[in-house]
């Protein structure tokens, strides 16, 4: 589904991202950690399509092609989704406003209609419900004031409404009390199948006991440093990533 | 002065109005019509009679004449026009512009055809077309229940209809001229009285020259059963124009009341001055919005109307006087509703969205005059400036000093779009009674790109994320507008601010 071939990427003339490799296949759940600063939130960026980032070097295919000149946008109409670090506020926005004209903008790329009132209500309802989210929440201005949590827990609610083929969470756990990231695990397992994929980029392996991983990479200095399966988590979570910044790359 | 015949035998000069048959081939218009630039950009060629340009007194005395007006209305005009004479433009620090040359200027324009109408059948097949191109058929019009449209165009109302309704009901919904002759004695009560016909340039030049307008009266304890609305278009090249409204809300009673324009693109610049007059006598309530959308001149900021209009309202005891307003067109705006409470316990209200883009400039606001006692007043401006725009807010709250416990709330909010472009924020306060109480409030915010990359993942390309996030951040006053008014206004907000992002 997804495969990054030695990817390069800077800002400003530095280079944060430094030879990424990374193979993902439809049913697979994908962890990503790694310590701050490491490049975890601009590989999700760059795969998005931020332009803020300069791809120097390599290539990333989704689903065979090339995304090189993809827009954003349009890598949203093909199913991938990330779910930010740090979600934006748009004020006077309303969540439901905001979903409905991204749902009306896909079905529009496909060459769809607008998605009738009635099925968007229904869609609306059963999501929230998933997600356990108070429907009065769904009329507030986009993360405005919203608390860190609430953040979060939007940000899987547009997931869950969206169905993406391949999902990127961003440290989505961060900020989530523990009843939260139980739903929001419970939420994810739920929505994922064998046709789609998702990328969890995180700091603690707790999330990792609800969701599984098959595979978890640790990310240095711009590059895929280890990959192993739940263990390595669990070895992290212990030793910490001293020991991998020390050991020279194979 | 006795109505001695000034100017009598001038006036055969007029009689010699040219039916201008305006080169316009269907070819031009086609083209006019593909250039997305400026959507409503379409000419209507109705034959129509024109004065010569040109301004003097007599052109005053034939203007009234034509319009057969009792002497009392020609004599007000002739002052206007004398006192008009002794002003001299306005300057302001924030506007530049060509000054327009006041001679060069037909100051009569009239579509030949001008039945009473009974049914759409017998509107002219054209202007039905017109209003088509505009998304506002009369057809939808009338069944959407609850709108009666009373349509300016090119200075002269051709249609009206729900009157029947309104009739019933005693309120009087017409043109300013019909108001003239029928209601003479309100007409001569309450014209002016709000804006002396000397109150400034504009205002002394519509005076002594309106072609025409609308006019409306709510009985005593009358709440009017529809929003009345006029829709003003510009429609003739060179004609300058010259509204008058008048809104006259007796004791108790309510309205709402809305005004909508869009014009032809021109390549020459149309000046609008337009005056409107609200009265709200004890216990009235009247809300008056405005969706403007005059052609703001081309990319390189070339035409455009030229936007200077009057508006102002009178609060007598417990009543209430709400303006909203969305601007979005004219190559210039300058333009402050405004309120007098003069009546204890009235309110005041202005909630206000400015759009600016390319070349546009505009200078708007509102001025708030606290003469009664527990008076209160809240402005709510929203301005958004992109391109090469530059967008001014100007708010002027007075407080008298018999003005007890007198209160007012401001929120001026500016978007900005790009770096090119500029928003300026300008309170006046004045506050002559310490137990006012005055809060002003104001942000100046940038569209991120952060934001806009959020809406970009989620499938939102940039020129809707920016449609999305204008809309929220003008929420608060397009939520005042009445339902299909804010639809039509959010329209405006996305295709005013089309290819603004680069
Ligand atoms: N727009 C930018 N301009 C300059 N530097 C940037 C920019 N974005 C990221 N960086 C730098 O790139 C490096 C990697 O940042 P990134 O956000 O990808 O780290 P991360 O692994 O997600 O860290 P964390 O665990 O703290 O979220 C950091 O040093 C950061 O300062
Ligand atoms: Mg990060």
């Amino acid at each position: 589904m997804l495969k990054i071939k030695d990817l390069h990427a800077s800002v400003e003339g530095k280079e944060i991202l430094t030879g990424v490799n990374l193979e993902v296949k439809p049913g697979e759940v994908h962890a990503i950690m790694g310590p701050n600063g490491s490049g975890k939130s601009t590989l999700a960026s760059v795969i998005a399509g931020n332009e803020d980032f300069e791809i120097t070097k390599g290539t990333i295919l989704f689903e065979g092609e090339d995304l090189d000149e993809v827009s954003p946008e349009e890598r949203a109409h093909k199913g991938i989704f990330l779910s930010f670090q740090y979600p934006v506020e748009i004020p006077g926005v309303s969540v439901t406003n905001f979903m409905k004209t991204a749902i009306n903008e896909s079905r529009k790329a496909r060459g769809q209609e607008d998605m009738p009132a009635n099925q968007m209500l229904k869609l609306i309802r059963e999501k929230s419900e998933l997600l356990d989210i108070d429907r009065k929440f769904l009329s507030r201005s986009l993360n405005e004031g919203f608390s860190g949590g609430e953040k979060k827990r939007n940000e899987i609610f547009q997931m869950a409404m969206l169905e993406p083929k391949m999902a990127i969470l961003d440290e989505t756990d961060s900020g989530l009390d523990i009843d939260a990231l139980r739903i929001v695990a419970n939420g994810v397992n739920k929505l994922k199948s064998k046709d789609n994929a998702v990328i969890l980029i995180t700091h603690y392996q707790r999330l990792l006991e609800y969701i599984i991983p098959d595979f978890v990479h640790v990310i240095h200095d711009g590059k895929i440093v280890k990959s192993g399966t739940k263990e390595l988590a669990l070895e992290l979570e212990e030793k910490g990533y001293d020991w991998l910044k020390k050991e020279p790359v194979a | 002065m006795r109505s001695a015949p000034v100017g009598v035998e001038k006036v055969s000069l007029y009689n010699q109005y040219t039916i201008q048959n305006m080169a316009y081939t269907e070819e031009e218009l086609k083209k006019e019509l593909e250039t997305k630039e400026y959507e409503y950009g379409f000419y209507t060629d109705i034959e129509s009679d024109t004065f010569p340009k040109g301004l003097s007194e007599e052109v005053v005395i034939a203007l009234s004449k034509k319009k057969e007006e009792p002497e009392w209305m020609t004599l007000w005009r002739l002052e206007a026009y004398k006192g008009w004479k002794e002003m001299t433009e306005p300057e302001w620090a924030n506007i530049h512009y060509q000054k327009p040359d006041f001679q060069d200027i037909s100051y009569y324009s009239a579509p030949n055809k001008k039945p009473k109408y009974e049914s759409l059948d017998e509107v002219d097949p054209e202007l039905l077309d017109t209003f088509k191109k505009l998304g506002i058929s009369l057809d939808e019009q009338k069944k959407l229940a609850g709108v009666a449209v009373d349509i300016v165009m090119d200075s002269v109302s051709v249609a009206t209809t729900f009157k029947k309704t309104l009739a019933e009901k005693g309120i009087i919904f017409c043109s300013i001229s019909e108001a003239i002759k029928e209601h003479p004695e309100l007409v001569k009560k309450y014209i002016g009285s709000v804006i002396p016909k000397k109150d400034n340039f504009y205002a002394a030049l519509n005076s002594a020259v309106f072609s025409d307008g609308s006019f409306c009266y709510i009985p005593k304890g009358v709440r009017c059963p529809m929003e009345l609305s006029t829709y003003f278009r510009i429609n003739q090249a060179g004609t300058g124009q010259f509204e008058r409204t008048l809104v006259i809300a007796d004791k108790g009673s309510y309205v709402s009341y809305l005004e909508g324009c869009t014009a032809p693109s021109r390549d020459e610049n149309q000046l609008h001055a337009a005056v409107v007059e609200l009265i709200a006598l004890d216990d009235a309530e009247i809300k008056y919005s405005t969706v403007q959308n005059w052609f703001p001149g081309n990319k390189e900021g070339k035409g455009g109307v030229y936007n200077f209009v009057t508006k102002r309202g009178l609060c007598e005891r417990n009543a209430k006087i709400s303006w909203t307003q969305v601007e979005t067109g004219s190559a210039i705006t300058w333009k402050y509703p405004s309120c007098i409470l003069k009546g204890d316990n009235s309110i005041g209200e202005f909630y206000s969205i400015a759009v600016t883009n390319n070349f546009q400039q505009a200078d708007t606001g509102t001025k708030m005059i606290h003469l009664g006692k527990n008076t209160r007043s809240t402005i709510i401006s929203k301005g958004i400036s992109a391109g090469k725009s530059q967008n001014s807010y100007r708010g002027l709250v007075q407080v008298n000093s018999r003005a007890d416990n007198a209160r007012n709330f401001s929120q001026c909010d500016s978007l900005l779009m790009g770096n090119d472009c500029g928003a300026h924020t300008f309170p006046y306060i004045e506050a002559k009674n310490k137990s006012a109480q005055i809060e002003h409030e104001a942000t100046t915010s940038k569209i991120g790109e952060d934001q806009i990359f959020y809406c970009n993942q989620r499938g939102i390309d940039t020129e809707k994320a920016i449609a999305l996030i204008v809309n929220g951040f003008s929420k608060e006053v397009l939520n005042k507008l009445p339902m299909e008014f804010a639809v039509e206004a959010q329209k405006l907000l996305e295709i005013s601010l089309e290819g603004s992002v680069g």
